[in-house]
């Protein structure tokens, strides 16, 4: 008899064990599902459940993903990025205008190098001048979204080299989009160099506690610098996604993606206030977020109420997500 | 012990901070295995000296040396490398990392990839927490879900870690309960037999007199005196600090 009695009240403890731990670091995989059964079920019959469909919310939130990745390191290392963007829509068009000058490679390391300057004058400006990166990248969104407009006068520039377009946009490899391949690598690389290499351990000691890592020997200003660089290169990278599947660069490019990408990553699993992050999460996230976009489109919503809808869902996530980290 | 070569020697440091002095003709030997005591009341120079002897500050004149040879700390890493390690007020941890991430913060060991070796990592964090007897639930826990005292027993572990010569503990258990405080004296009593110079600043006498083999007395950037544990007692001490007792002849 006292067998099974104590292995039943062991039981109860062990499964709340368990759960606690997932509650916390899952609440982002609970989320995905709960949205996915819901537009499954509603809107199973509007197409939402075909193949297409479904490749299709993939694909478009490529560049929110890559962008992603590169806030869940600034993010991690106590910083924040808010001009990602803007860095976007110059990157595009810098390419998209070098590109139709002078090819394709060209016009590669253009978008590239933009968004690697732009993110590396953030990083400099908070790690040498130490000012906040919350008020310097607020200044830079505004900077490079002028610069932005100002390039091409407001006008769109098309991108005519199809080499490119297959490549950034809507080409395949293997028969797998390279939408989806640019998001597979990215998110891998993404995830080995934060979980496996020194210099991920040293970000997330950064903005764990920066006066304990600069005492153990970690150059945080270096950090700060190499991770707003990060962000801004990646956005470069976002910028060439964008101009390849719309075969088009605009300065509108990336306006949209502030919000949505802050929101994909805070549910994602990394703390607003650093320290700790995941870029699986972040990936989950951002594919909840293209998800609901996707969803509310075919529901037939206009446009204010899709803004209505996801503005409530991703406060109502953010704040689980959050709490759940509180304890 | 006395008869051994010191491990730490500071001679005749003086520290300006522009006009004002806060050392004044500092000197002191720290052997191996040896506890010494630096007590004195707010603003005497404890922290200024730790912050000397660990590369913060450089000495405005004077030598510091370590096992006959002369140093020159010019930064906190120099100090490192010449196996000087502090535990801090404030504990210097990163609440959101691993008990082992910790043990090894800014100096991670890597495999022939250049990747993270936490096997490695968490091996060695187990054995010195088994050593010192710091009970923790695991290498894995999260600082931010340890008591204060196991906090301090991690810092202590780590400078334990990297220290060959000498730790400087800056009030290493001001913040904790009695319990806590017992254990954590007790990890650093047990630092001696590893031949390793303590340093300690404390504000507790009692506290002195159980862990100290010598008491440092500063009073406002002065070096009042050093005393034997055996051979003083409370109010002695206490007359050195609060000046009731001017400096030794020098």
């Amino acid at each position: 008899m006292s067998g099974p009695q104590s292995g039943a009240a062991q039981k109860p403890a062990a499964i709340r064990f368990a759960l606690g731990l997932n509650l916390q670091q899952y609440v982002v995989y609970f989320g995905f599902l709960a949205i996915f059964l819901f537009f499954a079920i509603t809107l199973g019959d509007n197409g939402f459940l075909s193949v297409r469909n479904l490749s299709n919310i993939v694909l478009q939130t490529a560049p929110a993903t890559i962008l992603a990745i590169g806030l869940v390191f600034v993010l991690t290392a106590g910083e924040i990025d808010l001009s990602f963007g803007s860095i976007v829509a110059m990157s595009a068009l810098a390419a998209a205008v070098v590109m139709n000058e002078y090819g394709m490679t060209a016009g590669i390391l253009a978008g590239m190098a933009t968004g690697i300057v732009a993110g590396a004058l953030n990083g400099a400006v908070v790690a040498f001048v130490r000012l906040p990166s919350f008020l310097v990248t607020l200044a830079t969104m505004g900077l490079f979204a002028g610069i932005a407009r100002s390039m091409t006068n407001l006008r769109s520039i098309p991108v005519l080299d199809l080499d490119f377009a297959g490549f950034f946009g809507s080409g395949s490899f293997l028969g797998i989009p390279s939408l989806i391949w640019w998001t597979v690598m990215a998110v891998a690389i993404g995830h080995f160099i934060y979980r496996e290499t020194r210099f991920g351990a040293h970000v997330m000691a950064t903005g764990d506690n920066p006066r304990a890592a600069s005492v153990s020997g970690i150059k945080v200003a270096r950090i700060r610098l190499y991770v707003l660089t990060l962000s801004g290169g990646l956005a470069g990278l976002a910028g060439l996604l964008y101009a390849g599947r719309l075969q088009a660069a605009k300065y509108t490019l990336g306006e949209s993606d502030l919000m949505t990408v802050i929101a994909a990553v805070i549910v994602g699993g990394t703390l607003l206030h650093g320290g700790k992050g995941t870029i699986i999460g972040a990936l989950i996230g951002s594919l909840m977020m293209g998800m609901l976009n996707n969803g509310l489109i075919l529901m037939g919503l206009s446009v204010s109420d899709q803004m209505i809808v996801r503005g409530l869902i991703i406060l109502a996530a953010v704040a689980v997500s959050l709490r759940e980290k509180a304890r | 012990m006395s008869s051994q070569k010191p491990v730490l020697s500071l001679k005749d440091i003086q520290k300006h901070f522009g006009a004002v002095t806060a050392i004044e003709n500092f000197s002191l030997d720290i052997h191996p295995g040896e506890i010494v005591a630096l007590v004195g009341d707010n603003g005497a120079g404890k922290s200024t000296l730790i912050k000397i002897i660990s590369g913060v500050y450089a000495p405005s004149s004077g030598t510091i040396t370590i096992e006959d040879e002369t140093v020159s700390m010019a930064s906190a890493e120099i100090a490192r490398s010449h196996g000087i390690e502090v535990v801090y007020q404030d504990l210097a941890l990163a609440d959101q990392q691993s008990v082992y991430m910790n043990m090894f913060l800014g100096r991670e060991i890597t495999n022939r990839f250049g990747l993270l070796d936490r096997k490695t990592m968490i091996a060695e964090t187990q054995k010195l927490v088994d050593e010192l007897d710091v009970r923790i639930p695991s290498p894995h826990a999260t600082i931010r879900d340890l008591s204060g005292g196991q906090r301090q027993g991690v810092a202590i572990a780590r400078a334990t870690r990297w220290a060959k010569k000498v730790i400087l503990l800056d009030e290493p258990t001001a913040a904790l309960g009695v319990a806590e405080t017992a254990k954590v004296e007790e990890i650093v009593e047990s630092l001696k037999a590893r031949n390793i110079g303590v340093l300690i600043i404390s504000h507790s006498l009692d506290q002195v007199f159980r862990l100290a083999d010598r008491i440092c007395v500063l009073r406002r950037g002065q070096q009042i005196g050093i005393r034997e544990t055996a051979k003083t007692d409370k109010n002695e001490i206490i007359g050195m600090i609060t000046g009731l007792q001017q400096q030794d002849a020098a």
